[in-house]
């Protein structure tokens, strides 16, 4: 095992924590579902993020051994393990995003680090700099067209697809576990700009937020 | 605004996810100790500007954040090829002319073909 020092960012205890979005919730507001509702928003915060840098092998045998859980093998790819909790997305040719439900990530990197040993990588925990949005419904498809730069059509970005690209005037990791579900990974500096941009994109297609 | 294919991603992608670097295959004096001032100027400050084929880094900025190579033609404006970092081009100024010759045969030869296939299609 390395001797990287790691540390557990969740401490045991009450310790209050806030969503990056808590603040901008209370402000902007929360629309409820209404009878012409065609997009529904929800944050999933506190989800464990880790970076993963190294060589593809490496990572994909360590990952197996951990998860039970491969790396994607074509780029832009998003593997999701069956509940659809735990997934690795490509972002660049070394770099992978591992996204596991909160409070595993630190156990993760801990099993992950001795099971590559002496192997040239790197794994940063990125949970707390991004957020997980959530956008559903029919009219998801037609907000993203309205945001982002990339070509959304079902028949360019099917299902198992993420990509990094330009929502707005910030950058956004758009990926697509299911058909009917877009996930938008956003950097918490940018989450109350991406909520808002979402409101009254959304506003249309009288979206809902769920929290 | 251009539609550039990221060697990395794969796929084109639209420009304002990518930042131009400037002039490629810059090499670093290897002796920087004996180099003369001329030179390092030269290698610092000195790019080349030319009408027709030229060499340029980008960098795909929002995405893979991979740094590559475009062959664009600054008259026409258009990426006559894309190769990764480490990779030399297989179109320069020098052989430009004789690959637009072979290109231009390519789709005569292949507008003809296409005549053809379209009354299939139909």
């Amino acid at each position: 095992m390395s001797n990287a020092q790691q540390f557990d960012t969740r401490p045991q205890g009450e310790i209050p924590v806030e969503s990056p979005l808590a603040y901008s919730m209370q402000r902007s507001g929360t629309p409820k579902a209404k009878a012409g509702t065609k997009v529904t928003m929800r944050e999933r915060p506190f989800l464990g993020q880790l970076t993963l840098r190294g060589g593809a092998i490496v990572l994909d045998e360590a990952l197996r051994e951990v998860l039970g859980l491969g790396l994607p093998g074509e780029p832009l790819g998003l593997v999701q393990d069956k509940a659809g909790e735990r997934s690795i997305q490509w972002m660049s040719p070394d770099e992978w995003l591992l996204i596991v439900p909160g409070g595993e990530e630190f156990d993760v990197e801990r099993r992950l680090r001795e099971a590559l040993g002496d192997a040239h990588f790197a794994i940063s925990n990125v949970g707390g700099g991004q957020t997980v949005l959530e956008l559903e419904g029919e009219a998801a498809n037609e907000v993203l067209k309205k945001s982002v730069a990339y070509d959304v059509h079902p028949r360019h970005f099917p299902v198992g697809k993420g990509v990094t690209t330009v929502f707005a005037k910030a950058t956004v990791i758009l990926r697509r576990p299911s058909e009917e579900r877009w996930e938008l990974v956003v950097r918490r500096s940018f989450a109350d700009y991406t909520y808002r941009w979402l409101l009254d994109a959304g506003e249309e297609f009288d979206i809902a937020v769920e929290n | 605004m251009f539609y550039i294919l990221c060697p990395y991603c794969g796929e084109h992608r639209e420009e304002e996810e990518f930042h131009p670097k400037g002039q490629a295959h810059i090499a670093r004096p290897e002796d920087p100790e004996n180099t003369s001032d001329d030179e390092w100027g030269d290698y610092l400050f000195f790019r080349d500007n030319p009408r027709g084929v030229h060499h340029e880094l980008w960098v795909h900025a929002v995405g893979c954040r991979k740094f590559f190579n475009i062959t664009r033609h600054t008259v026409t404006y258009e990426i006559l090829e894309v190769y990764k970092m480490g990779e030399q081009p297989s179109i320069t100024a020098e052989n430009y002319a004789a690959h637009q010759a072979a290109a231009s045969a390519d789709n005569e030869r292949n507008a003809s073909q296409g005549k053809h296939q379209q009354g299939v299609r139909a």
